[in-house]
């Protein structure tokens, strides 16, 4: 047994509004920037649909993750080392700027220098990539809400996949929101497609990163990732992925896209894993045993043993704390509503989603029946075979039996509680059809339901003594990294070269420089760049304000008088 | 170190200019001097560049933008230098001697030569010309081409076309030329440290200047984006398929907390 750990996320998919918030405060965070227009770390899809990038669960046509080869041994789908290297100088699985969709800004200066004229000027959209006028045609999110409708529904991937039937009636049935993220998969085939090695997977936390200074650019990465979930800057020509926001979670805050979630949809913790078993788990012969053999890989942090061997193998203890009390670890394992998406994948996600139950609610409420009660409820999810089928195509590599499980058990949660809310005696008899105690199902309602900050985010710090080391604390000035504009300049060869800028460091004159120059380009004065998550609001630090023109320097020189002894420069 | 080289490369230049009665200084800066600035700037320039710019050291690849002429023009090309540089391994490094003892003829190995580097030549051309035109034509691709990319770009199909031209020159439309006996000696010297430039003189023109580009070539090498072949991934062919890694260093053995102690 090897123990090692493992941050993972557990989305709510009954709670998803599809608002978008989580896409939205994720792009201003990490991809703001030029050559990353196109990207979504975050991204929420309607289903059915075709998801971002379009189709990109057609593995038959880009050839992303893991599949059996003759002798039942695991071998990346888009193929092995040497036709890797083969093919390095034009990726024939490359998805193209068109599959994603071309980026686009405004042509403000339009409207802000028109003259005076009788027609009201117009701001023509400018393509990001060529600097050309554009007409705009598809986006990340351009079939947002229209799951199922006529000429797109067809082109769900997997929607093709469930019978002819199912799709005719799909339309009137449901739709749902499905947000993505990177997957931090235990078993990661864009780690493995990546000629040069930068992608690696972080042993404390087991965040999969992409190594800036070793990225070359080979482009295998993002044909490897059958998720799509890592992207290529067309500018810096490195790849980019979601980095499970690592400066945040190192001291012990939650993801972006978690703290900013509207619905409270999302739950971060640790999973203990034996990572013996990985490759164990991901050659599952059969694509419906890999749930169940993804949750065998997972040990439990309550047994002495593994808690032993965790500490032997230097986790430390409160990890294994954090463990024990991480809402992943019981959403999975100890409630079994949580699923892996397309674990058919064979690269052990680890962001699972509890498949939603509000269709079926629904459908049935509409019909005027009760829907809260318990015989109703089961007797839809039985006689409902579209969402099933569906979800199951989605999460369990097409085996209706979990997803039926997981429902079964949300809807007995569902008539359980009723009781106990209206004062009525609870009838055990629920939590016993599907196999769980009283107690359980008011532990999983408060958990699924009632969860604080503090329960839904059981975030382990990275340690104190480690803290120098951590990129983001600003135990040093934080722009004196190497080559940064506190030790001097940037490279010679302008934005994309020299070190890589601290993940950060992205402020509010990129921002200004981005979206006021004429042409898609970095801005060329980045020394009087802010890092404003650093500023305390006191004080006004130089280069955050235009010069007075009165030559008295930026306002921090001169506090106003009123502001007394409080402190007037930025914090460190 | 350097300039002991050079004096010596100007002594061994002085020698038979004895007999002529003139010493040719350009003779001594070009064949003496000029390899040995050249490989100064190649290596510290890589040195200089993989210190302190690793984050520009990529492909830059342009395929997002244009992936159809992409696939024709890109492999042709690659391939097509890469032939081209085994070629001139064989045909630089390894001296006539040895492929004489191998019992390989002179006229044979000429032939083999001549029709595998004109074929890699021509396919390595086309492949850099569908580059070039997909460059200029394609929006995207060409407001993503920087100067220094126009000047890689000037200077590579310079050495290409003049190593071409002094093949099919000498070779196909000449009477042949044994460049074994004076350009490949020559090249030796050099790494040598007994550099002898007489051995260039009596040299057909276009393979002085396809010598003297490629000098310049390799001297823009490290600022370009021609690094990338330094790092051309063959170690995937034996590393692990999942690469782990820690944090980083840590700063020691680390006391871990006690159990009754807060955790969060």
């Amino acid at each position: 047994m090897r123990v090692m750990a493992q941050l993972a996320m557990v989305m709510n998919l009954d709670k998803c509004i599809g608002c978008h918030t989580c896409s939205v405060t994720c792009k201003q965070a990490w991809t703001n920037r030029g050559g990353v227009e196109y990207v979504w770390f975050n991204n929420v899809e309607t289903r059915p649909g075709q998801g971002y990038p379009r189709r990109y669960e057609d593995q038959e046509t880009w050839r992303g993750g893991w599949t059996l080869n003759r002798r039942g041994r695991l071998t990346l789908k888009g193929g092995g080392r040497w036709r890797k290297l083969l093919t390095i100088f034009a990726n024939p699985r490359l998805p193209s700027i068109d599959d994603y969709y071309e980026p686009w800004t405004y042509d403000y200066d339009t409207l802000t220098n028109a003259p005076l004229q009788e027609h009201t000027p117009v701001a023509r959209p400018r393509s990001l990539i060529s600097g050309r006028d554009m007409k705009i045609s598809w986006s990340a999110n351009w079939d947002d809400d229209l799951g199922g409708s006529p000429g797109l529904a067809d082109r769900d991937v997997v929607l093709g996949q469930v019978s002819e039937k199912v799709r005719l009636e799909f339309e009137q049935t449901f739709m749902f929101y499905l947000p993505r993220i990177c997957e931090h998969c235990l078993n990661p085939s864009c780690a493995a497609s990546c000629p040069s090695g930068a992608i690696y997977k972080r042993t404390e936390d087991g965040i999969v990163l992409v190594d800036q200074d070793r990225c070359r650019g080979w482009r295998m990465c993002v044909t490897g990732c059958p998720y799509k979930k890592v992207y290529f800057n067309h500018r810096t020509g490195k790849a980019e992925k979601c980095t499970f926001c690592f400066p945040r979670t190192e001291v012990g805050l939650p993801t972006v896209c978690s703290e900013t979630c509207v619905g409270r949809l999302r739950y971060i913790g640790l999973m203990l894993y034996d990572a013996d078993r990985v490759l164990e788990a991901a050659t599952t012969p059969d694509d419906t045993g890999l749930y169940e053999a993804q949750r065998e890989v997972f040990l439990d942090p309550h047994d002495p043993r593994v808690a032993a061997e965790a500490e032997r193998a230097g986790i430390p203890r409160d990890w294994i704390e954090a463990a024990r009390r991480s809402p992943v670890h019981a959403l999975i394992n100890t409630y079994r509503v949580a699923l892996p998406l397309h674990p058919e994948y064979r690269t052990l996600p680890m962001v699972w989603y509890i498949p939603p139950l509000s269709p079926v609610v629904d459908v049935v409420r509409d019909t005027g029946h009760d829907a809260e009660n318990p015989g109703n409820l089961f007797a839809a999810i039985d006689a409902l075979r579209i969402p099933v089928d569906y979800l199951a195509r989605l999460f369990t590599a097409g085996d209706p039996a979990p997803v039926d499980a997981v429902l079964r058990r949300l809807a007995a949660m569902r008539s359980y509680m009723r009781d106990i809310n209206l004062g009525h005696d609870p009838d055990e008899g629920i939590p016993d059809k599907v196999g769980m105690t009283g107690e359980q199902m008011y532990d999983m309602y408060r958990l699924l339901a009632l969860a604080k900050y503090d329960e839904r985010y059981v975030i382990p710090p990275a340690h104190a003594e480690q803290a120098h080391q951590l990129e983001e604390l600003a135990t040093e000035c934080s722009l004196d990294y190497e080559g940064g504009p506190g030790m001097g300049g940037w490279g010679p060869f302008g934005e994309s070269s020299g070190g890589a800028a601290p993940v950060a460091v992205e402020n509010f004159h990129m921002l200004q420089q981005r979206q006021t120059a004429d042409r898609p380009s970095g801005p060329s004065d980045k020394r009087t760049r802010v890092n404003l998550l650093n500023w305390d609001g006191k004080g006004a630090p130089e280069g955050l304000f235009p010069p007075r023109p009165d030559g008295a320097g930026p306002g921090g020189a001169n506090p106003p008088a009123d502001s007394g002894a409080a402190e007037t420069e930025p914090k460190p | 170190m350097i300039s002991a080289v050079v004096v010596h490369a100007a002594r061994r230049a002085a020698e038979p200019a004895r007999d002529n009665g003139q010493a040719d200084v350009w003779e001594v800066l070009l064949w003496g001097a000029l390899p040995y600035v050249t490989i100064a700037v190649f290596v510290l320039g890589h040195y200089w560049r993989y210190r302190y710019d690793k984050f520009g050291w990529t492909t830059r690849s342009s395929q997002l933008y244009e992936n159809r002429l992409l696939r024709v023009g890109s492999p042709l090309f690659h391939f097509g230098i890469l032939v081209v540089l085994l070629g001139h391994i064989g045909g630089l490094v390894i001296p006539e001697r040895w492929t004489a003892a191998a019992g390989i003829s002179e006229h044979a190995y000429h032939l083999v030569a001549v029709v595998l580097g004109t074929v890699a030549g021509i396919c390595t051309l086309t492949g850099l010309a569908i580059l070039i035109y997909r460059r200029r034509t394609v929006g995207p691709v060409f407001s993503a081409t920087t100067r220094n990319d126009k000047l890689m770009y000037a200077v590579l199909t310079l050495v290409i076309v003049l190593g071409l031209a002094a093949t099919v020159a000498a070779n196909i439309a000449g009477g042949g030329y044994n460049y074994r006996e004076t350009v490949s000696p020559w090249f030796r010297s050099v790494f040598y440290l007994r550099p002898d430039p007489h051995l260039m003189v009596g040299v057909p023109i276009l393979f002085q200047l396809h010598a003297l580009s490629a000098l310049l070539l390799f001297a823009i090498w490290p600022f370009t984006r021609l690094v990338h072949m330094l790092t051309a991934p063959i170690g995937y062919l034996t590393r692990p398929y999942i690469v782990y890694r820690s944090r980083d260093a840590r700063l020691g053995a680390r006391a871990p907390r006690r159990g009754w102690e807060r955790t969060s």
